[in-house]
């Protein structure tokens, strides 16, 4: 009965969807209201339908409702609960599902905080946010219904694919999509100013929070997937460039390049049809990603099925949605005045710049990512590009670009001094430089390019920090006075602060733990000793244990420092009885930064088993410098101008330069 | 700026990237050592053999021609005999593949696309067959 209702829901969610596709508009050409608010309303009743339909989903797999196909395939009446809940997700039906109710629930968040926009702009945005949803339940329902029943109940499930069993499972995915489906707000947006022909410095105030929040959460859900592919695959990488990743960076260098590009358009009323058009690509580049990842193209974890209706069902979906946006985008984009000018040295023209490359450094990816796929079914050819590939183009792009950043804050608008900045930016070189010459002097020069890299991100984050030194008068005022104007300082410029400051540590991490990781691979008998750095590990042992759906050998290594015991290691391999499948349990040890990181691999004859074992200097901090991104975009999405769903917008701007008078909205 | 990018881009595919060929070709291409490649095929049934220090060999067979593989290190945890794999590495004289990094599948269920299109190529693949 349960399944059966939301199935129905789903139904009904789509009927909604469909009025909502079409009644808003009509309303918003007649400049009828009624019609106009209907928008909201079905935006709010679709987004209870979609979470009816998700919670009765939820309740088949956490009752173990084997009846119900999707379950019996992905779920097992004996894992714990956490898993029965997580794997609703951990397949391809569910993970739709979640995507619709995130896209649901972004809708109903517009309806209901979007008090203060204009009328036909928030009629006009609902549709098209209902375009999307109308086609994703249609996907849903036609090819890839979660609640499809079997004819016999089987007694019991076949198990959640034993890689996915994994707390990864409830965070990396719904965050993952909350990045993903929150760009495609940003997209409404911009199909809805195309259609009214108008655009303005508010409606980039309205899009920034969105894309700011969809940003924020896309950052920390790429981070957290890598963290779990780096403790769960087992060879300590955290980064493999391979396509279900860069799916998702794609959406995130577009997103990052939109987020900068709102800001010129808010503050200077410049760049809006570049800013439109980003827009459209930043959410286009998530659809590619969910195609790429869901049709079943690629090979990998997340393909969770194959299914050639699915992939061409997803291939109309995306050359509707990316063909019809950008059709009108060459169509309308003239219509709209263009504004503000500047010169090439100023705040503007930097983040002009930052587009550039954000946007070129994109496109190597999408080469890099779609090439194979290409030439695979144009020439027959099969094809590999991995990290040399990403290295040599991805790489020096994003370099150049890590070095210009802090510029960029420090320029003025309208015209910059690039001399000036070049000295305020003194102290930055000199820590820079600092940070390089410890890296040489303790590292050698066993790797050039290193140490100049740890100097880059040293001289990022100091950079990051001169802006707010400076604005705060730290050092050259009295400390009540710098609090005080630290107060005051907007909290954008403490997002931007703090987010400029992540990458760079996250730049460390990466450098930290590619250039100067070290690895063992042996194979040891108990009692027998490896060392590596600093540490050496003493091999006590293998022991069984079992836990609620698998049973796992495990081993155990005390690890000794100095001649001093530090902890015990217990890396292990799972086996699971439904699927009859193993996994590797690795087990880390944290010590500041770094890591030590020890996987198992196969017991030999002689009773001797096979270890890894990495020790990854500073490897922590690209995940950290993540987390330091996410604080930097909260930070500025509580800014008081961007605060979402402020009843009413700030009557007097509080930041000086924000005073065109076209930041009122029009009512 | 979008001259850098196609630069970078170029010098990029003519270094960094691999050719993923089936034991078939392989054999037909006459792959000069030293070439970087990426093969699939399943791992053929009684190759396998290990030595000290985590060395391992083994063949990938289409079903028509078998490549041998030596490698050093951990194999992955679905890395069995008759089952599908994917090797990467340098091809050696003898055409014996020096490979650097070993792929299986990640799930029972599933075979890695490469080594179907490998089989569907030999005519050893059976739609159902690989659970």
């Amino acid at each position: 009965m349960i399944p059966e209702l939301g199935h129905y829901a789903l139904v009904l969610a789509l009927a909604l969807g469909l009025i909502q596709s079409v009644v808003p508009v009509i309303g918003a050409r007649g400049h009828d209201a009624a019609l106009m608010r209907l928008g909201t309303s079905t935006a709010l009743m679709q987004f209870l339908f979609v979470g009816l339909s998700f919670l009765a989903l939820t309740i088949s797999y956490v009752t173990s409702d084997f009846s119900v196909a999707s379950a019996f395939e992905n779920s097992h009446s004996r894992m714990p609960l956490i898993y029965k809940i997580t794997s609703v997700w951990g397949n391809h039906e569910g993970s739709m599902l979640l995507w619709v109710l995130i896209l649901a629930l972004f809708g109903a968040l517009v309806a209901a905080f979007g008090r203060n926009l204009p009328a036909t702009l928030k009629a006009n945005v609902l549709a098209v946010q209902s375009w999307i949803a109308s086609a994703f339940y249609l996907f849903i329902l036609l090819t890839s219904n979660p609640f499809l029943r079997l004819p016999q109940t089987p007694a019991e499930g076949r198990d959640l694919n034993p890689i996915l069993q994994d707390i990864g499972l409830a965070i990396h995915p719904p965050l993952l999509y909350l990045g993903y489906v929150g760009f495609s707000i940003a997209f409404s947006f911009a199909i809805a100013a195309l259609i009214e022909g108008r655009i303005d410095a508010a409606w980039a105030r309205w899009v920034r929070p969105w894309t700011l929040a969809a940003w924020t959460f896309l950052t920390v859900g790429i981070a957290m997937g890598s963290y779990w592919a780096y403790y769960t695959l087992g060879w300590g990488g955290f980064w493999f460039w391979d396509p279900v990743e860069n799916a998702s960076l794609m959406p995130w260098l577009a997103g990052t390049a939109l987020l900068h590009s709102a800001v010129v358009m808010e503050k200077r009323n410049a760049l809006k049809i570049w800013t439109i058009l980003l827009a459209i690509l930043a959410f286009s580049l998530s659809l590619i990603g969910t195609f790429l990842v869901r049709s079943g193209v690629l090979t990998s974890v997340h393909a969770f099925a194959t299914d050639p209706t699915r992939g061409v069902f997803i291939l109309i979906i995306l050359v509707g949605f990316i063909g019809g946006g950008l059709t009108l985008f060459a169509w309308r984009a003239s219509t709209l005045k263009q504004g503000g000018l500047f010169a090439p040295v100023s705040r503007e023209g930097a983040l002009v710049f930052n587009n550039l490359f954000l946007t070129t450094a994109c496109l190597t990816v999408f080469v890099g990512t779609l090439y194979p796929l290409a030439l695979e079914s144009l020439a027959g050819e099969k094809i590999s590009v991995g990290a040399p590939f990403f290295n040599l183009t991805f790489g020096p792009l994003f370099l150049v670009l890590m070095a210009l950043m802090p510029f960029g804050p420090l320029l003025a608008w309208k015209r910059g001094n690039i001399l000036g900045v070049a000295q305020r930016l003194m102290a930055a070189y000199a820590v820079g430089i600092a940070a390089l010459a410890v890296a040489f002097a303790v590292e050698g020069t066993q790797s050039v390019l290193a140490p100049f890299g740890v100097g880059l991100a040293f001289y990022v984050m100091a950079g990051a920090a001169v802006d707010l030194v400076e604005r705060t008068g730290l050092f050259r005022m009295p400390l009540g006075i710098v609090a005080r104007r630290a107060a005051g300082l907007p909290r954008s410029t403490w997002g931007t602060a703090v987010a400029h400051f992540g990458i760079a540590v996250t730049l460390l991490g990466i450098i930290g733990a590619g250039t100067w990781g070290v690895e063992r691979i042996v194979a040891l008998k108990p009692s027998q000793t490896v060392s590596l750095a600093d540490y050496e590990l003493t091999f006590d042992g293998m022991m069984a244990r079992s836990g609620p759906n698998y049973s796992e050998q495990a081993a155990k290594f005390t690890v000794k420092t100095g001649g001093v015991k530090i902890g015990v290691m217990q890396p292990s391999k799972r086996n699971f009885m439904a699927r009859d499948t193993s996994t590797n349990e690795a087990a880390l040890m944290t010590r500041g930064a770094g890591q030590l990181y020890l996987s198992l691999g196969d017991t030999n004859a002689d009773g001797s088993i096979a270890i890894r074992l990495y020790y990854k200097p500073l490897v922590m901090l690209i995940w950290l410098g993540a987390i330091i991104m996410m604080v930097g975009g909260g930070l500025s999405l509580s800014d008081r101008r961007l605060r979402v769903g402020a009843p009413k917008p700030a009557k007097k701007p509080a930041d000086k330069s924000t005073t065109t008078p076209t930041l009122q909205p029009a009512e | 700026m979008l001259a850098l990018a196609i630069g970078l881009v170029l010098n990029a595919m003519t270094g960094a990237i691999v050719f993923f060929n089936s034991p078939t070709d392989v054999m037909e291409k006459n792959l000069s050592p030293g070439t970087r490649v990426r093969i699939g095929g399943l791992v053929k049934p009684g190759s396998v053999q290990r030595g000290d220090n985590l060395n391992i060999r083994f063949e990938v067979t289409d079903g028509q021609h078998d490549v041998a593989v030596r490698f050093q290190g951990i194999v992955p945890d679905l890395f069995r005999e008759g089952q599908g794999v994917v090797a990467e590495g340098k091809i050696e004289s003898g055409y014996v593949l020096a490979a650097d990094t070993v792929l299986a599948k990640h799930d029972e269920r599933y075979m890695p696309k490469e080594v179907v299109d490998s089989l569907k190529k030999s005519g050893r693949w059976q739609e159902g067959a690989t659970q």
